[in-house]
């Protein structure tokens, strides 16, 4: 295996706390040292990081890849080359592929190609119910034992509260961490907005933000019932920051992340219809945008994840409410997050946690840091470099983005994956 | 000035006139006024022995209608006629897009057989813009119900018919009374009102037809009909589809007739002059008493006829053929 040698980077790693400009030492995939050289190390690969940034390679809590079933829109391969040139080395691919992720052979495959591919690391959530229907159990023992992280139902609704408490139940059973997306079953389904003025100007149907909120309280109750350890996807609202504190205030293993988009978008930019902004969860208010930026820099919200949704063309090319939802965002999640550094929103190391050690802490692996020992996925950044996001330059097949023409400081220059460099800007 | 939702930038030209008509919001009352007059002018067109004028001859129109319509998609038909247009009705359900075919891809198709104007009724709010964004510079979108985004065309016949009666907007009270939340009719009027300052606009519905924050559109709402409509210059009812009852917004058609339900005796709260109108088809028995649509304070067939005129100011207008535009035109140097 190889041995490189990162040379006077600043590295920043949150996790062990460590800010500073250091030599870093790679051998047989794992860090092995920070600022000294291990005895007789001689490195075949050195990477000169003067003036750039050194951190732990992110960790993307929801990143749907479209394979298998949508190919047509992106691929494992194509994603995660994607993913590697964000510094994203970790993705974590909710079950709804089609076929959906439910048995341990689309869990197989997804590893498959992912282990084909050879950039990213690729996790995969398992489902919560059979086939995503909310009605029968899935074989969430199986699908562990095959891999999953954890399970989910994917923003799918369960409408049976019953066969959500056995849900839980059940994967407390064998230790799994519930991915639930708060989203009421009725509540707003036909919506396309957030309910507000602009929804009302505009004449989309809304989405309230009780469509959220009381789902929330649903989970919140049965979390505490059944004592299992849950993780909420992709909280929009003010108040779900709110009752996500008080719930771990009162001790319940609950986390929670936001998708970063909604770190910088507001309701006011779908004023103008356009399709890319139709995301699910809906752009909330400037209040909601704050109170989630608050709830990342306090720590109640402890990962910030992309919510990359590929999409074909044609998919955005037709009235908003003909579209469907969601961003590309695998090459946006670094960009934005850093984004925020500079708007003041919170400080460098908080942000970095957010997408490093943050996620992997919820997944429960032992990436996301610099700790000598640990796997070597890093990235080294430039962070000084100013571009201009061109949709047409994304890695991704899909170009489905509302930041066309922003402005973003900081370029990954290198991405290594297991002390492998599988990134290198050119 | 390109702000998301400043829609002028779309829907005039670099030297402020009409291009495509997509919403009212946001126009300048100095179009509204120019749509107003031109109409003027045609109203008196429809009434010759010889309803025709060349102004668009040798253009061709379509009529792209993805919802049922009679009377918007008739009375556009006649008004391009009689300005001499040729005129393409397409019906989706009997066409192309009902087999799957993309709305840009109806577009570009027919804007490759040479069509110079859309007029589009679509499902979606927002379809006219999306329109409008991938039109061929040479073609203009009429937006002809949007969603339950905008209707500009029927809120502009009711300006003219609240003019032709009442003269001047500034001391009129209107109230639109029914389902303002699934309402692309009452957004427009409620932007037309204001940009033509009215004294007041009222709203009035039950909360469940109420869309969030109705007030922040320049209008004042009230729950009772009886308390909105005292006092008012022109009362403008609401259709009420029958399918808000099943989707929990309302009990009954007879409890909704009863509370705000136009009736002689509430019309008598208004303005002894008020006028009665409504965009059609009218529901009798639901939102008003037979009396009332066919009493003497009822214009809802005038509404129809000025509807004409509108669309034919509007048309010409986006055309650039208006009988005044020469007038304008050699004004602008000042």
């Amino acid at each position: 295996m190889n041995r490189i040698a990162i040379r006077n980077g600043h590295v920043v790693d949150p996790s062990s706390r460590v800010d500073g400009v250091r030599d870093l030492f790679i051998a047989s995939g794992r860090i092995v040292a920070l600022g000294e050289a291990p005895e007789g190390f001689t490195p075949e690969i050195e990477i000169e990081a003067a003036g750039r940034m050194v951190c732990p390679g992110l960790v993307d809590l929801s990143a749907r890849l479209r394979e298998p079933g949508h190919e047509q829109k992106a691929t494992i391969a194509s994603e995660t080359r994607a993913a590697v040139s964000g510094g994203v080395t970790t993705v974590c691919c909710p079950p709804d592929t089609s076929p959906v992720i439910d048995t341990p052979a689309v869990a197989e495959l997804v590893r498959h190609r992912a282990k084909q591919s050879g950039r990213a690391w690729v996790l995969t959530l398992g489902a919560l119910t059979h086939g995503l229907e909310g009605e029968q159990l899935a074989e969430m023992a199986a699908l562990k034992a095959e891999g999953c992280v954890g399970v989910s139902n994917a923003g799918r609704p369960i409408r049976n509260s019953e066969v959500l408490r056995r849900a839980l139940e059940y994967a407390a059973t064998y230790g799994l961490t519930v991915y639930l997306q708060p989203r009421d079953p009725w509540l707003g389904q036909s919506g396309f907005m957030h309910e507000g003025s602009v929804s009302t100007r505009l004449g989309l149907p809304g989405i309230p933000e009780t469509s959220e909120t009381v789902e929330l309280a649903r989970c919140l109750l049965l979390i505490e019932q059944t004592g299992v350890r849950a993780h909420f996807c992709r909280l929009s609202t003010a108040r779900s920051v709110e009752m996500v504190a008080d719930a771990r205030a009162r001790g319940l293993r609950v986390t929670a992340d936001v998708a970063a988009h909604q770190l910088h978008l507001t309701e006011m930019d779908v004023a103008g219809f356009d399709p890319m902004f139709h995301v699910i969860p809906p752009l909330r208010t400037i209040r909601d945008r704050d109170a989630l930026r608050a709830g990342v820099a306090e720590g109640v919200i402890t990962a910030v994840c992309s919510d990359h949704q590929p999409h074909e063309p044609e998919t955005k090319l037709a009235p908003f409410n003909g579209t469907l939802p969601g961003i590309s965002a695998l090459e946006t999640l670094l960009p934005l997050t850093l984004r925020l550094v500079d708007e003041g929103a919170f400080d460098l190391n908080t942000a970095l946690a957010r997408v490093t050690r943050g996620p992997a802490e919820i997944l429960g692996i032992e990436t996301g840091t610099l700790t000598p020992g640990t796997r070597a996925d890093l990235c080294v950044i430039d962070t000084e470099q100013a571009w201009r996001l061109d949709p047409g330059t994304l890695l991704s097949r899909g170009r489905n983005t509302p930041f066309r023409g922003w402005e973003f400081r900081g370029r990954v220059t290198h991405t290594l994956v297991q002390g492998r460099l599988v990134y290198e800007l050119r | 000035m390109n702000f998301p939702g400043n829609w002028n930038t779309m829907q005039l030209d670099a030297q402020g006139r009409l291009r495509h008509f997509l919403t009212v919001e946001g126009l300048p009352r100095r179009i509204l006024t120019d749509i107003l007059d031109t109409a003027d002018s045609f109203v008196v067109v429809g009434e010759q022995p010889v309803k025709k004028v060349p102004l668009l001859r040798g253009k061709t129109i379509v009529n792209l209608f993805f919802e049922t319509s009679t009377r918007t998609r008739t009375t556009f038909e006649l008004a391009a006629k009689r300005l001499s247009a040729d005129v393409l009705n397409i019906n989706v359900s009997t066409s192309a897009t009902a087999k799957g075919e993309s709305l840009l891809d109806t577009q570009k198709n027919l804007e490759a057989m040479h069509t110079d104007m859309f007029v589009v009724r679509h499902q979606h709010s927002g379809a006219s813009h999306f329109m409008a964004q991938h039109a061929a510079p040479h073609v203009s979108i009429i937006n002809a119900g949007d969603g339950q985004h905008a209707h500009p065309t029927q809120a502009m016949l009711d300006m003219l018919t609240i003019r032709r009666h009442k003269g001047a907007f500034d001391s009129l009270c209107v109230a639109i009374v029914g389902d303002i939340l699934h309402s692309r009719v009452a957004r427009s009027q409620i932007h037309a009102l204001n940009t033509l300052g009215v004294g007041e606009v009222r709203v009035i519905a039950p909360r469940t037809l109420l869309p969030v924050d109705i007030e922040s559109l320049g209008t004042r709402v009230f729950t009772s009909l009886s308390q909105g409509l005292a006092g008012v210059d022109v009362v403008i009812m609401l259709r009420l589809q029958k399918e808000r009852m099943q989707s929990a917004l309302l009990p009954s058609e007879h409890e909704y007739f009863q509370r705000y339900g136009l009736t002689e005796e509430k019309l008598a709260l208004a303005r002894p002059d008020a006028l009665v109108m409504h965009p059609g088809p009218i529901n009798r028995g639901v939102e008003i008493a037979s009396s009332v649509a066919d009493g003497p304070q009822s214009v809802i067939l005038r509404q129809v006829s000025y509807g004409i005129a509108v669309r034919m100011a509007v048309m010409s207008m986006a055309m650039g053929r208006s009988p005044g535009a020469r007038e304008t035109a050699a004004k602008e140097p000042e």
